[in-house]
């Protein structure tokens, strides 16, 4: 070991030169969990508004679609991250290709994606809370701000305490939860429901399929996302790994390949089971469909929504973190949020300062009586992790470009290139204009909102930034430098 | 009383001891250790890692 490195459970006194790193304890299960963890209750909620777009075949197209944008992305940032084994993921590739405008930028992108999906988690941990407490008989009304702050507040004293323990878990409930919808699937094909002769989402006319023709299936593909956001997380554990060029390639491959298949097996147990009228309206699909089973059934779903939420948030929290982390050690936010803490190993105050964030943004459709700002705050984090994609493609070339194969020791080297990358280009384009279609007021925002954060960073913050310490890694220099 | 009621302010007391404990560990460590030393350093850290790995 380099003499610059300490066992930071063994601190040194002042004036050392020697610095707290971040734990390398993490294998490819914690990367599956914490990828697999962000996405699953997706498949719980929220896909299914893509069959009120697009019906019940545009609902599998945009799965299906959207799945090949996912394998694009889970396929270069294996690449890059296993390569580029420090914290941030996107936001370093964006440091070491690009530059730091973009890095910035990228870095926000990320930072708001997780919270965003975070505060929206919890606010549905509560609403779930209030479901089930009706199932059990209980009638009065329940003080949604005690529980929102308390998911929020143990979640983020859990990924304070360690990281290892944190995705440890994060592994545990997000098997039990993806393992809640195979069950499901086994029963309906034992019943004999999902056999094709009661398929209640296409059943009636032949125009349930797709009932607003193709373009409906176009404007289903912005909830497509839902199957799949946030699996490019994985990258922001590469530093945390024990190897990194091995966990992050299996995590992810291994992560977005079950999410491809709790996709269609989500799509087919609820079109099997309920109608396509109904299923456009669900908060909780999944969930309704175990209840026309009855049973045992309706209680493991019903766990297993609130595990996938809970996993969800958990995730969130030690992404957004992690980004923010990256930042502020690179100075491009103050350093004072690149500190780790010396007996955990963990962004520490990263996790403590985006706490009240996230509870802000959770309580807002509470506090306002306006549950329809729940879909804003979602959308928020979608938005902020489509432009993230789009620089992905930029990051994609520029990595291959300044170092060729060959010239670098790489954890992973995807196959096709340019293939994947023209095509999740392509693909985020239309995904854009889709969203652009349902919610152009909200894109515009937020894309005005990065604009004057940029200003803000060319205009106070880039003089702080350490020019000459923008290449971490002892890598050659790039080709044509 | 009700359970529920009972929930909730259960709820708001594990919040707010939680959150005593972070703050207050927070302040404690950046108290015991030099700037310096809890900034972690990604250059550092990724030599360490090539080192570890060869």
């Amino acid at each position: 070991m380099a003499e610059t490195t300490v066992s930071p459970l063994e601190p040194e006194g002042p004036g050392r030169e020697r610095h707290v790193h971040l734990a390398r304890v993490l294998g490819p299960l914690h990367i599956w969990g914490l990828g697999v963890g962000i996405v699953l209750v997706g498949e719980y909620m929220g896909w299914n508004f893509a069959v009120e777009k697009g019906g019940m075949l545009g609902a599998l197209i945009a799965a299906w679609v959207i799945g090949v944008l996912y394998i694009c992305v889970s396929l270069m940032d294996s690449e890059m991250t296993s390569t580029m084994a420090t914290t941030g993921g996107q936001y370093t590739q964006a440091k070491h290709t690009i530059g730091p405008l973009m890095a910035f930028n990228v870095g926000l992108f990320l930072v708001f994606e997780y919270t965003m999906l975070e505060a929206a988690d919890a606010n549905v941990i509560t609403y779930l809370g209030t479901l089930i407490a009706a199932e059990l008989g209980y009638t009065g009304s329940i003080n949604q701000y005690a529980f929102i702050v308390l998911a929020i507040v143990l979640l983020a004293w859990l990924n304070y305490r360690g990281v290892l323990l944190t995705l440890s878990i994060n592994f545990v409930i997000t098997a039990i939860a993806f393992a809640a919808i195979v069950g499901l699937f086994i029963a309906v094909q034992a019943s004999g429901d999902g056999g094709g002769e009661v398929h209640l989402g296409l059943a009636g006319q032949e125009s349930n399929g797709l009932p607003y023709g193709w373009l409906g299936a176009f404007a289903a593909l912005q909830f497509g996302m839902w199957y799949y956001l946030g699996i490019e997380g994985t990258a922001q554990a590469a530093e945390e790994c024990r190897s990194a060029a091995r966990a992050i390639p299996l995590g992810t491959i291994c992560g977005i390949i079950t999410l491809l298949l709790a996709a269609t097996l989500t799509w087919y147990v609820c079109s099997a089971l309920l109608p396509w009228q109904y299923l456009a309206g669900s908060i909780t699909p999944l969930f309704d469909a175990a209840k026309t089973f009855g049973g045992p059934l309706t209680a493991v779903l019903a766990g297993g929504t609130v595990l996938a939420t809970l996993a969800s948030a958990n995730g969130c929290i030690n992404d957004a973190s992690r980004a923010w982390f990256a930042m502020g050690r690179d100075n491009y936010l103050p350093s004072f949020f690149g500190a780790a803490h010396p007996r955990y190993r963990t962004p520490f105050r990263s996790i403590l300062t985006l706490v009240p964030v996230a509870i802000s943004f959770a309580i807002l459709p509470v506090l306002l009586d306006n549950p329809g700002l729940l879909s804003t705050v979602i959308t928020f984090s979608i938005l902020s992790a489509l432009l993230m994609y789009a620089f992905v493609v930029v990051n994609m070339f520029r990595f291959r470009s300044l170092w060729p194969l060959g010239s670098l020791e790489r954890g992973y080297i995807h196959p096709f290139h340019p293939i994947p990358s023209i095509l999740l280009g392509f693909l985020v384009a239309a995904v854009l204009i889709a969203t652009f279609l349902g919610f152009g007021t909200t894109l515009l925002t937020l894309i005005s909102f990065y604009f004057l954060a940029s200003i803000w960073f060319v205009l106070f913050r880039y003089r702080y930034v350490r020019r000459g310490a923008q290449f971490t890694l002892p890598w050659p220099k790039p080709r044509g430098y | 009383m009700s359970i529920m009621q009972l929930l909730e302010y259960a709820a708001w007391i594990i919040s707010a001891v939680l959150v005593a404990w972070m703050v207050f560990d927070a302040i404690k460590v950046s108290r015991e250790y030099p700037e310096d030393y809890l900034i972690s350093r990604a250059d550092i850290d990724q030599v360490e890692f090539d080192d570890e790995r060869a």
